[in-house]
């Protein structure tokens, strides 16, 4: 043992010994590229199997196929749509935009109110106050434990029990409620409201770039510049004077009782309220779980030792304990998000025409049930992959940042 | 409740049965009919229905599925197997029936469906016979003081989606440059309650169907009021694969048998009597002389069987619509002025 050189690992020109892949059993890099294509084989195999034995089946079955039936004047009648619809003149393609549409309202407005909701509960699970804490810990154990398609016929079968619409329960001439749904005035919309609009968005802007400027002054000088008086003047007077300046209508269109039902006004109806209430409460059961463990996993010590550092209550929260409670509250709220907007799917049961009620339509009306199947598919498949990504990446953004 | 969630999952169940091809047609042996040889193998006839509606198919106290659907699903299978006994009902909504018949998950569809072009052309169908020449028509609580479908402008109606009269309304509404609000539920109880509550103005489907519903409404029936109005035809029929002429022959010719029965007066009842007949067309039907029944690959007492079981055609209206007090007009046969006429049977 002379040449203490001969380890390998001791040579400067470290490289691991040149080897030619035998094609022998014993071989294990051989064996891992044989299993390896096997398996790629037989799932590319299956996959074959199943879209050859379908087209084959289709074709035998004489059942058209393919997706021609998009562009066919649809001819179904939808009750609710945020878009002009004419069955007469549009087509399946816009009808199903029109569900894939409903689904949205539903899933971003419920997902947003059962944040708020499911927050309020959870933090009222930690209430010193006994009443609040025993009845949120009582409304997440009962929400929790009834199905969510018994809740929504619940809901929906009790704003079924409102006055019809010549008993209108009412607010002045201005808002009814009845068992065809809340009818609330609305603004005739001019391009004058988009331009007040848009000023709006340009203040918010400004606010976020004076905030930053603010943080800056502050992290240099120790004094941080007021900021109220700009975000007042950037959100509320600049619209105001942009749209006193252009001189914005206020017309108020006023729901009317004409004939069966009221016209004119915006409309709720008892579906979409019923899924959109049924959703929320159910998720924010789940929510306030998510967001009490969330919580209670930051330390006592934590809260202690930014006391000992002379913070306020508000500033612990918001700079100790929230960003440690939010690394363990964002992964599962992601999934809470998700299914809310899959749950929407039960919409069916009440009559909300979402994407899988129109597309239900459609695959029974054109018979492209394979098609239609797709449609749905693809469209939670997308809804769900966006809110993946952006939750992963609001993970990314508030994760501690570790030195 | 149930039934609202396994009639989504249905039509996504026979979209991957679909997929899969685990009824693949079997290779033609036999009597030349996949569907008739799988019926005979099996011992059963699997037949859809709706299993909710009055009047076509609803259990009774006794769990005995009633109605003019349940017997024709009766008198096919009785003209298959020779025993009435051997069908079995499965539950289809309206929305996952096509699927069901088209992946093979039932032989035969007799669901108060509409036979049309569309569904002929584009879904692999075939009608095979008409068990009830309808329309819709729309169904109005008395208090609203509507009278005809030309005063419902602006109204709000209850519709079953995936349906023809979804199709028929929308035609109607446009022709008469009105507008409506639909209120698409799926579920047959959960619309009903929708209309009685008063979320919707009209209740809209096959008059038969409004007729029955009304009815078994009971004594709150003189609150609802059935308008005049027939706005579309719908001839409700017996539906089979495409691609399977023989079984189609079978479902078909046992609606002739039915129908010829009614002509030559011979029921339930008496079906026996005419055994010793000597009118040829008769013995011809009874399976006396002459190979009628081979010819579809039955046996040739078939329309006996057929007969024995459920009756003729009138005795079937009578037993099932007649109590729901709807008259039998266009129904009829058409010696008495109705649309049901059979070709002969030789």
């Amino acid at each position: 043992m002379a040449d203490t050189h001969a380890d390998p690992r001791m040579s400067s020109a470290r490289s691991s010994p040149k080897r030619s892949m035998s094609f022998a059993w014993s071989d294990p890099a051989f064996r891992a590229i044989v299993w390896q294509v096997l398996i790629v084989g037989v799932v590319v195999g299956v996959i074959w199997y199943l879209i050859s034995n379908t087209a084959n089946n289709l074709a035998a079955r004489r059942i058209a196929t393919g997706f021609g039936f998009m562009d066919r004047i649809a001819g179904i009648p939808i009750g609710e749509s945020m878009i002009p619809y004419n069955p007469a003149e549009h087509t399946y393609g816009r009808a199903l935009l029109i569900g894939v549409l409903n689904t949205l309202k539903v899933a971003v407005i419920g997902v947003v109110l059962a944040t708020l909701l499911g927050t309020v509960i959870g933090i009222g699970r930690l209430s010193k106050n006994w009443l609040v804490a025993k009845i949120t810990a009582f409304y997440v154990e009962t929400i929790r434990d009834i199905p969510l398609l018994l809740q929504l016929l619940f809901w929906y079968t009790l704003l079924q029990g409102l006055p019809s619409p010549k008993q209108a329960l009412r607010i002045g001439d201005a808002v009814f409620l009845t068992n065809r749904g809340l009818k609330l005035p609305l603004l005739v919309w001019e391009w004058q409201h988009t331009m007040v609009l848009a000023t709006l968005a340009v203040g918010l802007v400004g606010v976020f770039l004076w905030s930053k400027h603010a943080k800056q002054r502050q992290d240099a000088t120790g004094v941080r510049p007021a900021t109220w008086p700009i975000g007042c003047g950037l959100l509320i007077a600049l619209p105001a004077i942009v749209g006193i300046v252009l001189g914005a209508p206020l017309e108020i269109e006023l729901p009317v009782l004409r004939g069966f039902n009221f016209q004119g006004g915006l409309t709720i109806s008892p579906e979409y309220f019923a899924l959109l209430l049924g959703l929320v409460v159910y998720t924010a059961g789940y929510i306030a779980e998510i967001v009490r463990s969330g919580i209670e996993a930051v330390a006592r010590g934590q809260w202690e030792a930014a006391g000992a550092l002379g913070l306020r209550s508000g500033m612990v929260l918001r700079l100790i304990v929230l960003p440690q409670a939010l690394r363990v509250i964002i992964p599962p709220m992601t999934s809470q998000y998700l299914n809310l907007t899959k749950n929407s799917s039960l919409a069916v049961a009440i009559g909300f025409q979402d994407i899988v009620s129109i597309a239900n339509t459609t695959l029974n009306q054109t018979g492209q049930a394979i098609e239609g199947i797709a449609v749905i598919m693809a469209v939670y498949l997308t809804i769900s992959l966006s809110i993946s990504l952006f939750m992963n990446w609001y993970n990314a953004h508030i994760a501690l940042v570790e030195r | 409740m149930m039934r609202l969630i396994t009639s989504g999952a249905g039509a996504l169940l026979g979209g991957l049965m679909m997929l899969a091809g685990v009824t693949g047609p079997a290779a033609a042996q036999g009597t030349g009919s996949a569907t008739l040889d799988a019926v005979k193998t099996r011992g059963q006839v699997l037949c859809g229905m709706s299993g909710s509606v009055p009047g076509f198919s609803l259990p009774d106290s006794q769990g005995v599925m009633r109605g003019l659907d349940a017997d024709t699903c009766r008198a096919v299978t009785a003209a298959a197997l020779g025993d009435a006994a051997k069908v079995k009902f499965v539950a289809t909504t309206t929305q996952n029936r096509f699927t069901a018949l088209q992946s093979g998950e039932v032989d035969m569809l007799s669901r108060s469906t509409t036979w049309t072009l569309g569904r002929e052309g584009n879904l692999g169908l075939m009608f095979a016979w008409v068990n009830y020449y309808d329309g819709t028509g729309f169904l109005v609580k008395k208090s609203s003081g509507v009278k005809a479908a030309k005063e419902m402008d602006g109204a709000t109606i209850c519709v079953q989606p995936g349906t023809s009269t979804e199709l028929a309304i929308n035609d109607y509404y446009r022709l008469n440059k009105m507008k409506f609000t639909p209120i698409l539920i799926q579920d047959q109880a959960e619309i009903q309650g929708a209309f009685l509550s008063g979320r919707c103005d009209a209740y809209s489907t096959d008059a038969s169907a409004l007729a029955t519903f009304r009815f078994s409404q009971g004594p709150k029936a003189d609150e609802l009021l059935l308008l005049p109005d027939i706005i579309s035809k719908e001839p409700l029929g017996a539906v089979v694969r495409k691609g399977d002429d023989k079984w189609f022959d079978v479902v078909r010719w046992t609606f002739a048998a039915m129908i010829t029965a009614e002509e030559k007066g011979i029921t339930q009842a008496n079906v026996e009597s005419f055994l010793t007949s000597t009118d040829p067309d008769i013995r011809r039907l009874l399976g006396i002389e002459g190979d009628m029944g081979k010819a579809l690959g039955l046996d040739n007492k078939w329309a006996f069987n057929v007969i024995k079981a459920v009756g003729n055609l009138g005795e079937m209206w009578d037993r099932n619509i007649t109590p729901m007090g709807v008259p039998r007009g266009i129904n009829n046969l058409w010696t008495k002025g109705g649309l049901q006429y059979a070709p002969p049977l030789r």
